[in-house]
């Protein structure tokens, strides 16, 4: 079980309060799909995806942003339990949905990266650091089920 | 993984024509962010007196980082011949494990969309996580 220290929960609470869920979770997806995109792999029934501007106006990419962020916000809410909260979502990712968890990995890194381009300077190197470790800890938990 | 097209080429010459004047404090920022997020990088530095975000080390590094880069930038067509000797520096006496290559992008990309969140869009991010990739494999080349 991941350890945090107080200074470590209230960073990730601050930073996760700044972000709109709405406004946030459509760009952190579209990113994903640009910047990776083999991950189109999983979304063959999202309709166009061929173009940058397709993706960009994709209804279905947008949804499926917001879907994504609100499943981190459990994990925001229950630092300590993290494996147990994902436990589900982890064996349908693996049995069901088959995604890689490599995935996972790309996916964190462009959360981060689209929090950089909201919060710029306010995302502190020492404020990265936490943030990094909370994602790396939420791509744990959900690998946590394949085997 | 694929080669640079023309478009990344050109995306990656009109972004980084904006860094023009601030490399100082993009490459200190992605130095300082590197070390503090990924301390293991510490292992390679332990002859600076200061690690810390910011320090008069941290700082010339990411300079020199940054004017590498931008070298890179101008040399896109051909980026092994251009990172030859710095290729050759990286693997015979720093001997810098090439996974880490990998990391310092990460944090440039970082500091980039913090500098230019407007700029900084997936296009952009895609060309030049692309080509930061093409400048890790190109320093790689001399390693075995």
């Amino acid at each position: 079980m991941v350890k945090w220290t107080e200074l470590e929960r209230s960073t990730v609470k601050a930073i996760w309060e700044k972000v709109d869920i709405d406004e946030i979770g459509p760009q952190i997806w579209a990113r994903v799909l640009i910047v990776y995109p083999w991950t189109e792999r999983y979304f063959g029934s999202f309709g166009d995806l061929f173009t940058i501007t397709a993706i960009l106006k994709n209804d279905k990419v947008a949804a499926h942003g917001k879907v994504v962020l609100k499943a981190l916000d459990k994990a925001v809410n229950n630092m300590d339990n993290m494996k147990r909260t994902y436990a589900d979502l982890s064996q349908l990712h693996f049995q069901k949905l088959e995604v890689d968890p490599d995935s996972f990995r790309l996916l964190a890194d462009c959360i981060t990266i689209t929090i950089a381009c909201k919060l710029k300077s306010a995302l502190s190197p020492q404020s990265q650091a936490i943030w990094q470790k909370f994602l790396y800890a939420v791509v744990d938990a959900m690998s946590s089920q394949y085997r | 993984m694929t080669s640079l097209s023309a478009k990344d080429k050109n995306t990656v010459k009109a972004f980084w024509a904006k860094v023009a004047g601030k490399e100082e404090q993009i490459g200190c920022d992605a130095v300082s962010r590197m070390l503090t997020v990924y301390p293991q990088t510490k292992t390679y530095f332990s002859h600076w007196k200061d690690l810390s975000p910011g320090s008069a080390p941290v700082k010339k590094h990411g300079a020199t980082v940054m004017a590498a880069v931008t070298d890179a930038v101008s040399k896109i067509d051909d980026l092994t011949g251009a990172l030859l000797s710095l290729s050759e520096l990286h693997a015979f006496t720093l001997r810098v494990d090439p996974a880490n290559f990998k990391v310092l992008a990460h944090n440039l990309l970082v500091v980039l969309a913090t500098v230019f969140p407007n700029d900084f869009t997936p296009e952009v991010h895609v060309a030049m996580d692309k080509f930061l990739a093409a400048v890790a494999r190109a320093l790689s080349e001399k390693y075995r």
